[in-house]
């Protein structure tokens, strides 16, 4: 083995690589105190988001209320970390959705082969063809906008990414001498999907997954600004921002607290992506 | 010998960053090959017989590689040390390199002929088409038929041999004094092995090259070099005329490396080396070999041997063997 | 004691097709055509040529993970290619393969005790003493420790990677084992250590090989007779050391004669070698070798020579060996 080649990293190694690298600690640790919140919402600052007070419309932060109040007198903080429980809760369903139905559509296309890879493939461009916005609108102008047809929606705007990473691996791998070895063993063919293929895929999907994730909470944020996501009172981000937009002179503040929200969540998510995918799958290394 | 020598390497040392240590990859390699000479270095992976090349070329990876000492001295002139910009001169018109895939080494989307008369262009400064003609006159002479036609097709229209042909005409284009050769016919067939390493003597013969070629296959050393070194673990442990190294190699790897071959020409029971070769992060105190060698004293794996003279030419890295004959 | 061969091929083919799309047919490769060899119980055959001769595609049809067009694959008096699916697969046991590389016939993922038990509990073994057992004899077999079963491919070595390679293949107690260029991808003494064990292996349990390589010594050490292959076909098949110590074949005295050999009084001017393999594609007419033989005369371009017998044991396929010999219009050979 020169040493002068890119030497290849033991898969097991992610870990540590992970924790050696700053950037991807933050971004972990965005991403857990985002979550946290979003999970402990009505512990941290339980104040009823939908609750209405016709008096204290449009209120600045004050200690009563951190973030203000909106139009309808309900607490900004309240909505913001309730939306953020929507939100996530969206963008892990579809990313989980489209993970789960892409890649085994584009492990089946790539093993396949033939004319149902090339079919597949072709069905996939067209889905790719579509702006992410259109799709999603599209989907939800004909299914209506409930919280499950918007995680249909987003899934479906995600789906052919998944397939490709998912399908170009598996092509690479079918012909390897391992499947071959496993082929000659007697292994059927389901075996060497799920024992051996799919194992070695995985990290890629997370990573994608990972990736991805942000631009799910981004379509979703968007399709719920133009009115075609969950819909009122329940807040979400998007709508958050909508709301905001209609007040953006009076209270401007409105409309900044989701919006810094989607960009923290975001720049979390994006860091700890990256992270996941220099741990996992490292080029070319300067150590 | 009455010429100085084209290429003189002196105790060069080179070392490689592995998990944030510096380790040492070559230790201490002395060699000189003369115009009109082809010198081998054989050894197996891990022998360092590729990084002393690059080392030559400077084009050790700069992020995780380094001399650490040592001279190489190319035409009476130190290369170690020199900035890229003077060794970006140097590359090409007074040393070249030809590597093992020719595929990764040539640019796929340039047909061959513009690749050569770029390399022509780099350092001789004509112009266009004298520097096509130049091109077509390389193609012609590393031996590609029509070679008129070829100039204008692309890498992936030939075959293996006949990219490796374009890759020794780039190579040459610049007429260079010292050719490196890294197993360049390692992935040819043996047939078209046969052809480029025939090309290969003629063109030294002709442009009177002074010839580094690195290989693990002795039986090519054999066929083509007048002077082998023997290379383990990051250090030359012998150093010979092809001759004498065959009829008589001293060291007991090279002994144990030749019992080792399986041969086309003959019969015979196969001696495997036992043990693996170290890696560059356990090398100890005494000889890289002891661990795995059958004469192995105390002595040997306390202390590292040095390079010894045994006769007019010829060296050997071992305190056993090393004796003056 | 009638010999029947453990391994019988006859007229195996298997074309490819290549490129073409919607205005344009696309071009066939014949890589294998009407090859015809046999193995005897507990021989070792070497299949030996350069690229594109097709060895490895003869290699795995064999094991049918390439399915031919036609011929007969007879193994242990069973025509392999007329099997059904669910047939091959406990065929499977008793036929095994090792791979070239040492890096990409390993999932990385998997523990060594995890590739090796595998294939044990496929076959129906449940037992995990019994899998136990019989994964650590493989070990030894193979002369690895123990406590590589714990271990993950990438701990090991290129060498110690085609040990447990060997150490799959043979887990499930084969009677033989296709090779397909087991040591080309190894150190020269690497080599010798796997060649070695292959040997004893062999000794110890009567395992009968098809040896596929390049490297006419390491066939010359490790197989008792020889098939050369030039574009798809047989053309010369005989016994080591005659093959090697007198080709018969143009072919196979141009390949002999091109293979370095670690001796430098044995260095001669380069032999006369003409040209390129051609591409299977296009095959050349009659005699696929007629554009590069020096010996070739005009009946070499119209007609193919058929595989004869000339001597016992040896077959070639070349008309200057034929019935009628070389006489008429032939140029004496040198």
């Amino acid at each position: 083995m020169s040493a002068t080649t890119a030497v290849a990293q033991a898969p097991q190694g992610w870990v540590r690589r992970f924790r050696n690298n700053p950037t991807s600690l933050v971004g972990l640790a965005i991403f857990l105190a985002v979550i946290l919140a979003a999970v402990f919402a009505p512990w941290i600052w339980p104040v009823d988001p939908l609750e209405q007070d016709v008096v204290e419309r449009l209120v600045g932060p004050s200690l009563a209320h951190p973030l203000g109040t909106d139009s309808f007198g309900r607490d900004v903080l309240a909505r913001l970390l309730h939306a953020g429980r929507i939100s996530l809760l969206i963008g892990i369903s579809s990313i989980a959705l489209a993970m789960l139905v892409g890649s085994a559509i584009g492990i089946a296309a790539g093993y396949i082969g033939g004319w149902f890879d090339a079919m597949v493939t072709s069905l996939l461009d067209v889905l790719l063809s579509f702006p992410t916005l259109l799709l999603g609108l599209m989907v939800v102008a004909m299914l209506g906008s409930s919280v499950e047809n918007l995680v249909l929606a987003i899934a479906l705007t995600e789906l052919a990414p998944f397939a490709r990473v998912a399908r170009a691996p598996t092509i690479a791998l079918k012909n390897r001498d391992f499947i071959e070895a496993g082929r000659a063993l007697g292994f059927s063919d389901l075996r060497l999907v799920v024992v051996h293929i799919i194992p070695n895929l995985i990290s890629d999907v997370i990573v994608v997954a990972s990736l991805w994730l942000a631009a799910a909470i981004r379509t979703e944020a968007s399709l719920s600004f133009i009115g075609l996501g969950v819909k009122p009172p329940t807040p979400t981000w998007g709508g958050m921002i909508r709301e905001g937009f209609e007040n953006i002179l009076d209270a401007p503040w409105l409309a900044v607290a989701p919006g810094l929200a989607i960009l923290i969540t975001v720049l979390g998510i994006n860091l700890l992506g990256d992270g996941l995918r220099d741990a996992i799958d490292p080029k070319v290394r300067n150590d | 010998m009455t010429e100085a020598p084209i290429l003189e390497i002196r105790g060069l040392s080179v070392e490689f960053r592995s998990e944030g240590a510096w380790h040492a990859a070559v230790r201490g390699v002395d060699l000189a090959i003369q115009r009109n000479q082809t010198h081998a270095i054989v050894g197996e992976s891990g022998s360092g017989k590729s990084v002393t090349a690059l080392a030559v070329m400077g084009l050790l990876p700069q992020q995780s590689g380094r001399i650490q000492s040592g001279s190489i001295m190319l035409e009476g002139r130190e290369l170690i040390g020199l900035s890229e910009q003077v060794l970006d001169k140097i590359r090409g018109k007074q040393v070249a390199m030809i590597f093992q895939e020719p595929m990764t080494a040539l640019n796929p989307t340039m047909p061959v002929g513009q690749q050569i008369a770029e390399a022509v262009r780099a350092h001789r400064c004509c112009d266009a088409s004298s520097a096509w003609n130049e091109a077509q006159r390389m193609l012609d002479l590393v031996r590609v038929p029509s070679a008129a036609q070829r100039m204008r097709d692309y890498p992936h229209q030939f075959s293996g041999g006949m990219r490796q042909r374009v890759m020794i005409a780039i190579a040459l284009a610049c007429q260079p004094r010292l050719l490196l050769a890294d197993e360049p016919t390692t992935a040819l067939d043996v047939t078209i092995q046969a052809q480029v390493l025939s090309l290969i003597e003629d063109l030294k013969r002709e442009y009177g090259l002074a010839v580094m070629f690195i290989t693990h296959n002795l039986g090519v050393v054999a066929l083509i070099a007048d002077c082998v070194s023997v290379m383990y673990a990051g250090e030359i442990v012998e150093t010979a005329s092809v001759n004498e190294l065959f009829a008589a190699p001293k060291h007991p790897y090279t002994e144990a490396l030749l019992a080792s071959m399986p041969r086309v020409d003959r019969d015979g029971q196969l001696e495997p080396i036992g043990g693996i070769v170290p890696s560059i992060r356990e090398i100890g105190a005494g000889c890289t070999f002891a661990p795995r060698c059958a004469l192995a004293i105390e002595r040997c794996h306390s202390m590292r041997p040095p390079l010894m003279e045994v006769a007019p030419e010829r060296t050997v890295r071992c305190w056993v063997r090393g004796v003056a004959a | 004691m009638s010999q029947t061969p453990i391994l019988a091929v006859k007229g195996l083919v298997k074309r490819f097709q290549v490129g073409g799309g919607l205005f344009s047919r696309p071009a066939i490769v014949h890589a294998v055509e009407n090859v015809a060899f046999s193995v005897p119980a507990q021989g070792s055959l070497g299949l030996v040529g350069e690229s594109g001769c097709g060895k490895s595609t003869v290699a795995r049809s064999l094991l049918r993970l390439i399915e031919p067009d036609a011929g007969e694959v007879v193994f242990e008096g069973v025509d392999l290619l007329g099997l059904s699916k669910p047939r091959i697969r406990s065929v499977r046991q008793h036929l095994q393969i090792i791979f070239q590389d040492p890096y990409a016939s390993l999932n990385p993922r998997r523990t060594v005790a995890q590739t090796l038990t595998e294939p044990l509990k496929v076959h129906g073994l449940q037992s995990s003493s019994e899998i136990n057992a019989r994964v650590a004899a493989a070990l030894a077999e193979v002369g690895l420790p123990a406590d590589s079963a714990r271990r993950y491919p990438h701990e090991f070595s290129g060498g110690q990677r085609q040990r447990i390679g060997i150490a799959r293949a043979l887990v499930l107690a084969p009677r033989f084992i296709v090779a397909d260029e087991p040591v080309s991808a190894l150190d020269v003494s690497v080599q010798a250590q796997v060649l070695k064990l292959l040997d004893g292996l062999r000794a110890r349990h009567g395992l009968s090989f098809l040896f596929v390589s390049h490297d006419l010594g390491v066939v010359r050490h490790i197989c008792d007779r020889v098939a050369v292959m030039y574009l798809g076909r047989v053309i010369e098949e005989a016994p080591v050391p005659d093959i090697f110590d007198q080709p018969l074949h143009p072919y196979t005295q141009m390949l002999r004669a091109a293979s370095p050999v670690p001796d430098p009084k044995a260095r001669f001017a380069l032999p006369r070698i003409i040209g390129e393999i051609p591409s299977a594609v296009n095959l050349p007419s009659g005699c696929a070798f007629h554009p590069r033989c020096p010996d070739a005369m005009p009946r070499c371009s119209v007609e193919a020579p058929p595989m004869l017998e000339v001597a016992p044991g040896r077959r070639v396929a070349c008309h200057l060996h034929s019935a009628s010999g070389p006489a008429e219009n032939s140029r004496a050979r040198p």
